[in-house]
């Protein structure tokens, strides 16, 4: 799992590439954690765009995150899933707490 | 069951309990399921269940100890099972393990949705204590029959 980022305008853009799950969980918490907590930002933005698999163990990752990042005032939004994972997003109603945004 | 006369290919496949092995373990077998000509949306399917079922393997079968997983794939004419087999400690209550959100380890960030994203991505789902101990998951895809002719009476 490769982690890109950038800060601008107070928006964290972060890019995950690669494959999320059991094996790469922890690295992808550990270092979003190290981006989230070392940036300030009212709003982070989270590319899918070039992740290329997912599975239920996103759904920890993503929702340790926001627990994380709520009590900071910090908003989280989803960019670009594939379709995969959009259905296992809908699956667990992640939008709810992490909104899609085009 | 299925008739022994139906089965078009089988493979098995016999790995540690590792994390590391989970993308060898989806890639190899949506790979062998490549056979029956599914479309890229049921080899994700496949590749998304049978991900979470090892996952479920490596994470909750060998508390105190290494162990294996075996994966068992049949295939028959637009169909493969897929059974994802371990020799740990079982689940006590499938029924309880089944539902949304249900983890017994909520401190591990741990989401409780791998049965549930397997019963929407699969035809069908079956879960075992196996006598001998361990877990056994059947994982069962249909896989459409993809109009060879159409796509051709398209182009021309």
């Amino acid at each position: 799992m490769e982690i890109k980022y950038r800060n601008y305008n107070n928006i964290l853009y972060v890019m995950l590439d690669g494959e999320l799950d059991e094996h790469t969980a922890k690295f992808t918490s550990k270092k979003l954690d190290e981006i989230f907590f070392s940036t300030i930002s009212k709003q982070i933005i989270i590319d899918l765009s070039q992740m290329k698999f997912m599975d239920s163990t996103g759904i920890g990752v993503l929702i340790g995150r926001y627990k994380k990042m709520k009590d900071r005032g910090v908003s989280i939004f989803i960019s670009n899933p594939s379709y995969h994972a959009e259905k296992i997003f809908k699956l667990t109603g992640l939008y709810e707490i992490m909104p899609k945004i085009s | 069951m299925i008739s022994n006369n139906n089965i078009l290919n089988k493979m098995e496949l016999k790995f540690s309990a590792l994390s590391i092995n989970e993308s060898f373990a989806r890639a190899s077998v949506s790979g062998f399921c490549l056979q029956l000509n599914p479309s890229l949306d049921e080899l994700t399917d496949i590749k998304t269940a049978v991900s979470e079922a090892v996952t479920n393997s490596i994470v909750h079968a060998y508390p105190n100890e290494s162990g294996e997983i075996l994966i068992n794939v049949t295939l028959c004419k637009n169909q493969a099972t897929i059974e994802i087999i371990d020799f740990g400690v079982g689940i006590k209550n499938l029924e309880e393990a089944k539902k949304p959100f249900f983890t017994t380890k909520p401190d591990q960030e741990r989401s409780g949705m791998g049965f549930t994203v397997m019963e929407s991505f699969m035809d069908k789902v079956e879960v075992f204590n196996n006598k001998e101990g361990g877990l056994k998951v059947v994982l069962i895809k249909n896989i459409k029959e993809q109009s060879v002719k159409k796509v051709a009476d398209e182009i021309i």
